[in-house]
């Protein structure tokens, strides 16, 4: 997916968190968001994906050979973060099955196990996700955001609460999604920017 | 559009049965109040009209007592931006709306059904009369606190404004709805009810409607 920033800024009251950000991003890429805390990268993040609408300037996606507005963008992007919130009263298996049934794809009990399994956790069933580690519930976040193979991945803080073989997925699933379209990662962490191809340092204004 | 709104009708559904936030609060407070209306009118003679509206007011305030839950619940536990980023807005609304409207008519079934028992003097001229407005009563409530749960789920106060901004956009409801039942528990023609029937149903046209326009605008940012 082709994702394009033309002048965007945003302010939360009279507060402005960031002005005239632009840059583009090309299907196969990977593009990082750095800049320091509080200077709007995830905000940032939250615009690209759809969730914020900007105070000023606007986003264009391209996906194929058809443009995409921002208000049905939701079918074309992955997303995780630390702040997103799973069902948690529900186990692995059944909030998968959840968003698959949400999102109108098909997946069986054998396919819902081999997505646990590539994450690394665990296919049984007993236990909620309440119950899970933070590295888990960022495992499964990390489910959640790539099990419909969307054509625009946004992961925010992606190794966030994860060992360093939790890192080894994260950094598999981005080298995955760059064959099938973008992803742009907003970190300060030097091993993910390693990861970018090209990285944007968001400037706030505090 | 459908697919998605039935999803997440069957999650609320089954987190509700798993939970049981709404269902606990709902309950209580009928069982609750119903006890304390039949204990404070032992030996006393109320007209039928005086019952007709003790019933709605039982039927409103079991609705404020628990169902502002379907959109409050995503936002106190955090998960509003995981539906955001599943589905579209309009599916979210009917999913709860459908979520709402099941409440809502499984509760006031078991409302009636109670205040019958314990009511002795209330009794119904018009039984299918009495059902349809019961059936339409549900569905304005249950189309109504959706969208007033929607706008009151972000809010730090939401239990002071979800019967704050209820009452007057029930008020009309209300109205039809009590008229509509006096009728169908005194008189045995059912024309007599058909300015409140129709009041009814333009009600639940109107605020559906209005709810579709407005919910991407409350839904997002």
């Amino acid at each position: 997916m082709h994702v394009a920033a033309e002048a965007v800024s945003k302010k939360f009251n009279r507060r402005q968190v960031f002005a005239d950000v632009s840059f583009e991003v090309a299907p196969g890429e990977v593009f990082g968001i750095t800049g320091r805390n509080g200077s709007g990268k995830s905000t940032l993040l939250r615009i690209i994906g759809g969730l914020l609408t900007p105070s000023g300037g606007r986003m264009r996606y391209r996906h194929g050979d058809a443009d995409v507005e921002a208000e049905k963008l939701y079918p074309h992007i992955g997303y995780a973060a630390p702040y997103l919130v799973l069902y948690e009263e529900f186990n692995a298996a059944e909030n998968l099955a959840l968003y698959a049934r949400i999102r109108g794809v098909g997946l069986t009990a054998g396919e819902i196990d081999g997505l646990l399994q590539r994450v690394g956790l665990p296919t049984d069933r007993r236990d909620p996700i309440r119950s899970f580690s933070s590295g888990m519930k960022q495992r499964m976040k990390l489910l959640f955001a790539i099990f419909h193979r969307p054509p625009l991945l946004l992961l925010d803080e992606p190794i966030s609460n994860l060992d360093s073989e939790g890192m080894a997925v994260v950094y598999d699933l981005v080298a995955e999604q760059r064959k099938r379209g973008s992803v742009i990662i907003a970190t300060n962490d030097a091993e993910d920017i390693q990861q970018c191809d090209r990285t944007f340092r968001v400037e706030g204004r505090a | 559009m459908i697919r998605q709104a039935i999803a997440i009708f069957t999650k609320d559904l089954m987190s509700e049965l798993r939970t049981r936030y709404a269902i606990n609060a709902l309950l209580m407070f009928v069982v609750v109040t119903l006890a304390v209306i039949m204990f404070s009118l032992v030996g006393e003679s109320l007209s039928p009209g005086a019952l007709t509206g003790m019933l709605w007011v039982v039927m409103f305030f079991a609705a404020m007592s628990g169902l502002s839950r379907s959109f409050v619940a995503e936002e106190e536990r955090g998960t509003t931006m995981t539906l955001q980023l599943l589905a579209s807005p309009m599916s979210v609304y009917l999913g709860k709306l459908l979520f709402n409207l099941l409440l809502v008519v499984a509760l006031n079934i078991f409302i009636v059904l109670l205040f019958l028992l314990v009511m002795d003097q209330f009794t119904v001229a018009q039984p299918d009369l009495f059902w349809t407005v019961m059936l339409l009563g549900s569905v304005g409530i249950a189309a109504a606190t959706a969208i007033i749960a929607a706008i009151i789920a972000k809010a730090n106060t939401k239990g002071t404004l979800f019967p704050v901004l209820s009452f007057p956009v029930l008020l009309p409801l209300l109205m039809a709805g009590i008229a509509a039942t006096k009728v169908a528990v005194e008189e045995p023609v059912w024309d007599n009810a058909l300015p409140e029937l129709q009041m009814l149903a333009s009600y639940i046209v109107v605020v559906v409607t209005v709810s579709f326009l407005l919910f991407d605008f409350v839904w997002k940012d």
